[in-house]
Formats: structure tokens, sequence, C-alpha cells
């Protein structure tokens, strides 16, 4: 079911925990719906002033699908600049992991989504210009959330405490 | 100890030595097709009513109350679908929340098809309340279907009651006793239908029965030469079916012996495993199969705890949405009240008659640093 790739992965997650000294952070997932995933990125200027994603971390509820693709996003952007960061998709995450089976495919959005998430945090708390890609990403990510909530519906309705906790995306206490 | 640890029973079991000794014969000595009028017929013939004569005894119901199918789901949509449709495709069905999905899916696509259906609740532990049953029974219910054991939770049902309740209004019982069957007593005289699959008790998989008692309208499913009484058409399964007897046999002689050292085991892990922080126990503590025990780990979901023991040659099974193919978490966890994201992190251990002591205590060595793992990745901590 799953390849190689994800399972080595899995097995052994890169830039697994949380940062310390984080710069910006992406949460996404929805703990109703049995995927939370938390990208930690800290940003720094290189040499010629561009903005560096220096390190990175991630904290993942999930499954061996949502591990493996938050392991494979945080190696594909550590290091790279905020731009080319933008770039990566879910393809490209699933891609590097051999593929995915259909039914895991949310899971590499999920990791794409959370790296968008964080940058997105990142440029709006330095007041920089957000490129229109990333604020369509960052509307559809909350469209979907806002659908999800709804597929969910009665779910939730059952957990208001589950309901908030996703709502705020806090962690559980 | 082998290298690989299997505690998922409850999916399927091993072929036991002595099933496999008695079907590999039937596949080339009695190859014949029990329909057939010269000897090879005869043969496989008799080999069948060996097996029906042999299952009907255990049971305490008659040979020809005992028809032959492909497994449990077969069996379960024809009791549940083969009642409906001898009664014209009307009137109302009851079942409990928490079947198998062979007969909720059954009784959903003949509420499609227009009947009633009124699904009962289950408590917090999983049980149904029999005058909860007693209450939804209407003057046109044709069928009460409730399960005797839970293969999720392992939650026993009160199928006694429930089967006498319908007894005396006149109502049809089926219960699936798929994971019950020689595991506890089944209360077979105020049972009308009941489904049994090999595959569960160290038998082959591929054949089942269902128990019709005598003067049942059945409609089949299946139509063809006849079989079964009509009841099945499909050339036998001779070999499964002479493997379904043997390992009936064998779930039946061994069972004082085997269940004892299965409560056993599910008394050592609800006593180990509870020890974690962030742990409850899904099901019934006492009134429940032996072999089932169901656990839900708080902040880690379950496909990856499944992963994670299967790294080390331990394998089980989970409730968690992420596992199954359409997303959605156990309809059983979520119809006895476990929160969705307990729901997620859930873990079957259910033992067979090969399990042993070794292998639980292997469990428990790696069960608890897995789950610590987990945690460790997860943004959910437990106990902040």
């Amino acid at each position: 079911m799953y390849t190689e790739k994800v399972i080595e992965h899995f097995r052994a997650p890169h830039n697994m925990g949380k940062l310390e000294d984080y710069s910006a952070i992406g949460k996404v997932g929805n703990m109703v719906c049995g995927d939370v995933m938390w990208l930690y990125i800290k940003v720094e200027a290189d040499d010629n002033g561009r903005d560096v994603i220096r390190d990175i971390s991630w904290e993942t509820f999930g499954c061996t699908a949502a591990i493996a693709t938050s392991s494979m996003v945080s190696d594909l952007a550590k290091g790279k600049t905020l731009e080319e960061a933008i770039a990566i998709t879910n393809q490209d995450v699933a891609g590097e992991l051999g593929g995915l089976p259909p039914v895991k495919m949310h899971c590499s959005a999920l990791a794409a989504d959370a790296l968008n998430e964080a940058i997105y945090e990142y440029m709006s708390q330095k007041e920089r210009e957000i490129p229109e890609a990333l604020v369509r990403r960052h509307e559809r990510i909350a469209k979907e959330v806002a659908q999800l909530e709804k597929r969910y519906q009665s779910f939730l309705e059952q957990e208001p405490d589950t309901a908030a906790e996703s709502a705020k995306t806090k962690p559980c206490s | 100890m082998s290298e690989t640890i299997y505690l998922d029973n409850s999916a399927t079991t091993p072929v036991a030595e002595s099933v496999i000794d008695a079907m590999l014969p039937v596949f080339d000595n009695t190859y014949g097709n029990a329909s057939s009028l010269h000897g090879a017929g005869r043969a496989a013939h008799v080999a069948i009513d060996a097996a029906r004569a042999e299952i009907a005894e255990r049971l305490a119901v008659a040979p020809h109350e005992i028809v032959f199918t492909a497994g449990a789901t077969e069996a379960d949509n024809l009791a549940v679908i083969g009642v409906a449709l001898a009664a014209g495709e009307q009137g109302h069905i009851i079942a409990s929340s928490v079947e198998h999905h062979a007969v909720l899916h059954s009784v959903a696509w003949l509420a499609k098809r227009g009947l009633d259906v009124t699904i009962i609740d289950v408590d917090q532990d999983g049980l149904v309340d029999p005058d909860q049953v007693q209450d939804a029974i209407r003057e046109d219910t044709l069928l009460v279907s409730v399960m005797a054991g839970n293969n999720e939770i392992g939650t026993i049902q009160p199928i006694d009651r429930i089967g006498a309740i319908c007894r005396e209004q006149g109502v049809l019982f089926h219960t699936d006793a798929v994971q019950a069957f020689g595991k506890i007593d089944l209360p077979m005289e105020t049972v009308d239908l009941l489904s049994i699959s090999a595959h569960k008790f160290h038998g082959p998989k591929g054949v089942g029965f269902l128990f019709v008692r005598k003067g049942i309208r059945l409609t089949p499913i299946l139509h063809g030469g006849g079989h079964e009484s009509g009841l099945r058409s499909g050339t036998e399964n001779v070999p499964g079916i002479v493997g379904l007897a043997a390992a009936a046999r064998l779930a039946f002689e061994e069972r004082p012996e085997v269940t004892a050292r299965m409560r056993g085991f599910r008394e050592r892990l609800i006593d180990e495993v509870l020890r974690i922080p962030g742990t409850r126990l899904n099901g019934h503590r006492s009134q429940s199969l032996p072999h089932i025990a169901n656990f839900s780990f708080q902040g880690i979901e379950g496909e990856s705890l499944i992963m994670r023991l299967d790294e080390h040659g331990i394998m089980a099974s989970t409730g968690s949405a992420c596992s199954s193919p359409n997303l959605e978490p156990s309809h059983v966890l979520v119809a006895i009240g476990v929160p969705l994201s307990m729901a997620h992190g859930s873990l079957r251990i259910s033992t067979g008659r090969q399990t042993t002591e070794a292998e639980i205590e292997a469990l428990l060595d790696v069960l608890p640093r897995v789950v610590e793992d987990l945690r460790a990745i997860s943004p959910f901590k437990v106990g902040d």
C-alpha cells in the first residue's frame, strides 16, 4: 500500500518536534477528521537579503502518510527561499515519496498547506506584500476547513469541546 | 515465540493443522460434484452430509437447518434480505447500531427499497437494551437482527433475552454469531437465523453457514441449480465445508482451555494497557468475548500505531478513520460515544488459539514505547 520511501520517512521522520525559536507556524487539519499538522519555520535573511527558511520542524497527529508527508515537506522546504518554498506543491511532496495511495493524497495536500500557512503567517507578520498565489491558497484552505466542519457537523455537535478546539486549532488540554 | 506476533484474530485466523489435514484429501480424493449421481459425486455428498450433521449436532439443531454459504457476509445478506423478500419487501426490520456492515448495509439497501428500518442505539459499553427492542417491535416487524458478540469491541449482547422477546412477539430473530461461535454458549432455542464464518475460528476462508430454523420462509438471493434446499444455489465448496466442520470440532473440543487462556490474556492486557496515561478501554469490561480487547490512546492516530507495531512484527488493527477506505471512523466506536479524537486512536487486540503468554508480554513491552514515540510527534500532548 505504501511505498518504501513513505515507510522510511514514517520510521525515522526528519525535522520532527517543536521549534523553540520559530518565526511563524502553520496549523492545518482538524482533530475530528483525524489529521492535524503544525509546521514551524524559522526565517532569516541570507547574504543577498533574501528570506530563507533556515530551520523547519513539525508536529503531526495522523496516519503513516500524514507523518511521512510532514517529514518530506520539511526536507523540501529546508534551506529554500520563501519564493522557492511557496512553489512547493502537494504533487511535489507525494512525488518525492514515490506516490501515495489515492485515498491518502489529501495528506500530501495537508503538508503543502501547512507550509503555505506558515509562510502566509510569516509574511503577514512582517507586513510583506503577499503573492497572489499564496493568498489564493490561504483562502482555499480556509474554505476547505469550513466545508470539512460542515461535513462533520453532526460529529462536531456531539463534541462541542473538540469543535471549539479545532476551530481554534489549539492543543488539547 | 515466532518472529511475528499475530494479534488480529478477529479479522481472520490461521487455519489449524487438523483442519488442513481434514481438507487436503478432499481436494483430490473427494473432488466430485455433490450433485452428480456417480460414485465421485456421491462421495462428495457423503462428505457434505457428515459435515452438516456434525455442525448441527454441536449446535443441537437439525442438519437440514444448516445452509452452507460462502461466508458470513453472504449468510447475513441471505438472512436479512431473504426474510424481507419472502415478505414481499414490505414491513419493518430492527437492527442494532453496532452490527457488522454485512447486516447494516443489507438493512440500508432494503430501506432504500421502501422497507421501514429501526436502528437501536447501544449504551456506552456497546450493549443493546432488550426493552428498547421490545418497544421498537411493531405489528409489521419482520425481523430483529442483533449480533451475539461485537467484532470490534467484544461486547456480548443479551441475545437470549432479545430472542425470547422476539419469540413472544412472533418476530424472527437473527444473530450474527461470527465472533461468538466456539467462544460462548449460543441460546439456539430462541434464535431463528444465525450466521457463521469458518475463517474466524481457524477454518478456511470463503465458507460459512446460515442456520435457518425449520419452517422459516426465506427467498434465496443466489439462483441456479437449487443447492442447499434451494436456498443457496452453487456447487458446494466441499473442501471448505469439510474444513468448516473440522474447525468447529476443534473450537468446541478446545473451548474450555482456549477461552480460559484468552480471558487471562484479556485481563492482563486491560490491567497493563490502562496504566499508560490517556488510555481507555472500549467495550464492556466483563460482558465481553474472551478474545477481543479494544483500547483508545489520546493524542495519537490508530493507523500510525498499527504501522509502528508492525515494525516490531506485531499485527493488530484499528477503527481509525485513516485506516478505512472511506476515511470514516469505526461506526461501533462512534455508536458507543467514544469521542472522535479518541476513536482515531483505537487499537483492537484479538487473540487466537495459537496466542502465547510470551506474545502478550512482547506486545506489552513494545506498546508503551510506541505510544510514547507517536505522542512525541503529535501536537496534542497528553496531560497538558
